[in-house]
């Protein structure tokens, strides 16, 4: 019992040390630029300023901003699944001459900061013309070791007789892909979907190398640009603008994360 | 429907030889049974008929037709797998429905054939639930309708009921014997226990160590086993051998070395007032095993360590026994553990070996 006390109260402070921050953003997100230097901080405004939802909405192109991210993020998910679940099965799968050593090279690309190859890239994709695209900020990210290495591992678990049963069925390799295969890992495909979404959603650094101009320009650089406003930090304005750009993955999480529980608890296929 | 001719067929997995010139016909509508000891390479060559397993050599035939290059789901062969195997995110109608499907069947066509097949495995009911909501015996079911309702030339099982509890597994048991005269298709089943295969296959093939030791009805196994192997493998208890040497009293007469003799424990018989007349064998009884209508006694003798067993007789208490099995029920192999025939124990020498 008493264990259980202590088991409870330790996952609270847990959950305190995540949720707080959050709180904080949502709470300054509602008041005003005075009340959000008083001291001792106020945890609720006194009355909820929504306008700075709009006016960080206001400070740039946001809906531009938005779509951009979404078109982004969406289309690497769409890339990125298309190519790994291949790949993942074919590593998981089959034996073929150099499978051991490409699967290595592909773990080897694992380790490679970004930092490291971004200026090649931004070679490449400015002799290429895709500078200021989305596909020029789609197609670096087009496929994922970290998914491949995942996946392989999700369908290594599957047992042998169920394609054998399905060869049997006169199913191409393709339709055990997407009728046997892939149902069977989804609660690992949505994980790695989650990641990769919320990665590149939140993503700053890459965006801001690869764009020059507002043509393709994701979310993240339009909400860090908010500071820039009048020389002063609004920081309400600014927490407004955050919330803005994780609502989207709140979304996201909120519906997969009974598939995510469960890729983590994964005990594999019976 | 379809004979299958395996010809000289070799299986190698690198150095290892699995399978070497293997030779076997399996008759058309016939309930084949592969049996054997784990590793007796049974279940490779099961695989290869139904070409999950390629031939390293040799040639397989169905129906005539050579398959060596034919993928799995074009030689109209449908497979029963030990687990089963059935999709786990399908229902049980998507199980089923899979193949008929993949073949490009027309709904209404296989809705009809559905129907018709659950009726007949009982599955009606739970067409709509998953494999998980399912308890062994119907999964069991739901594995044999998958098969079933593409209306195969060959039906493969390897170890189906070996998941199934002593009840259920008595049922399937019979169920597919019935299953297997409605169809009247060529059965090929993978076992490794000899009471599966004695009662449920018209031919069984005993194999050990990648080789074909003797393919014939379960009767012919039971009663003129080819050599020491099968003889010892099939019945229970096992064939009770002796070595030629340790049987004292009892001088044989032949052309080639005898080095064992054998008899089934059934044909031993309690040597109560000396009728009877045969080899006599006296031994202190270890065990005593009493299953109801059936009493097996394991017991020790100066030659070796032999059972009997008696049919609807009381148990028998006494420490040692006497025991006679008639010369006609005597069986002799030689060295390389080959059945002999034409042993003739000497006349003159029974006299002596009475008194033992």
């Amino acid at each position: 019992m008493a264990l259980r006390v202590l088991n409870v109260l330790c996952l609270l402070l847990l959950v305190l040390v995540f949720a707080m921050p959050f709180g904080w953003m949502l709470s300054t997100s509602l008041k005003t630029l005075p009340e959000t230097m008083i001291f001792p901080p106020a945890w609720i405004p006194k009355q909820p300023v929504w306008e700075n939802y709009a006016e960080a909405w206001k400070t740039g192109p946001f809906l531009k901003y938005f779509m951009n991210s979404f078109i982004v993020a969406i289309g690497i998910l769409i890339c990125q699944a298309l190519t790994i679940i291949p790949a993942a099965y074919a590593f998981a799968r089959y034996k073929f001459a150099g499978s051991n050593l490409l699967f290595g090279v592909v773990m080897v690309t694992l380790m490679i900061p970004a930092q490291l190859i971004f200026l090649p890239v931004y070679l490449e994709l400015s002799a290429l013309k895709l500078l200021n695209t989305h596909l020029g900020l789609i197609l670096p990210f087009a496929s994922s070791a970290f998914g491949i290495f995942l996946l392989r591992q999700g369908f290594m678990q599957v047992p042998e007789e169920l394609i054998e049963a399905a060869r049997l069925d006169q199913a191409s390799e393709w339709k055990i892909i997407v009728r046997l295969m892939v149902p069977l890992v989804k609660p690992v495909l949505v994980t790695f979907a989650l990641f990769s979404f919320i990665a590149h959603w939140n993503d700053y650094f890459w965006p801001l190398v690869m764009t020059t101009n507002e043509t393709a320009r994701t979310l993240p650089l339009g909400i860090a640009k908010i500071r820039e406003v009048e020389g002063v930090a609004t920081w309400n304005v600014l927490m407004a603008g955050n919330l803005i750009l994780v609502a989207p993955i709140l979304v996201a999480f909120f519906f997969s994360q009974r598939h995510i529980i469960r890729a983590f608890v994964y005990s594999g296929v019976k | 429907m379809a004979k299958i001719e395996l010809i000289n067929i070799c299986k190698k997995y690198k150095d290892e030889t699995v399978i070497d010139d293997l030779n076997l016909t399996i008759k058309d509508g016939s309930f084949t049974v592969l049996v054997g000891p784990s590793g007796c390479g049974k279940s490779t060559t099961l695989r290869m008929i139904a070409g999950l397993e390629t031939a390293t050599g040799g040639e397989i035939r169905i129906g005539g037709k050579r398959v060596n290059d034919t993928a799995p789901g074009h030689r109209d062969v449908a497979m029963v797998f030990q687990n089963y195997a059935l999709y786990p995110t399908m229902t049980v109608r998507g199980n089923i429905e899979f193949g008929l499907k993949n073949r490009g069947v027309a709904k209404a066509e296989r809705e009809k054939l559905i129907a018709e097949i659950a009726e007949i495995v009982g599955l009606d009911q739970l067409l709509d639930r998953k494999p998980q909501q399912l308890s062994g015996g119907q999964r069991q079911r739901v594995a044999l309708a998958r098969a079933m309702v593409k209306k195969p030339k060959v039906f493969i099982l390897d170890e189906p009921l070996s998941n199934l509890d002593a009840k259920l597994r008595n049922q399937m048991r019979t169920e597919l014997i019935q299953l297997h005269r409605r169809l009247g298709t060529t059965f090929v089943y993978v076992t490794h226990d000899q009471v599966e295969a004695m009662s449920m296959g018209d031919e069984i093939v005993v194999m050990h160590q990648g080789v074909i030791q003797q393919a014939d009805t379960p009767m012919k196994l039971y009663h003129e086993p080819a050599n020491l192997f099968t003889a010892q493998f099939i019945g229970t208890p096992a064939m009770n051998v002796l070595d030629t040497r340790d049987a004292a009293g009892l001088s044989l007469e032949s052309e080639s070395t005898v080095a064992k003799l054998g008899f089934r424990p059934e044909q031993a018989v309690f040597d109560w007032g000396g009728m009877h007349e045969g080899y006599r064998l006296t031994g202190e009884v270890m065990t005593r095993e009493s299953l109801g209508a059936e009493n097996i006694y394991q017991i020790k003798a100066p030659g070796g360590v032999f059972f009997v067993k008696t049919f609807l007789e009381p148990l028998r208490e006494e420490q040692t026994v006497r025991v006679v099995v008639p010369y006609e029920q005597l069986y002799y192999f030689g060295p390389d553990g080959k059945r002999l025939y034409g042993v003739r124990v000497q006349e003159r020498q029974l006299a002596a070996a009475g008194g033992v």
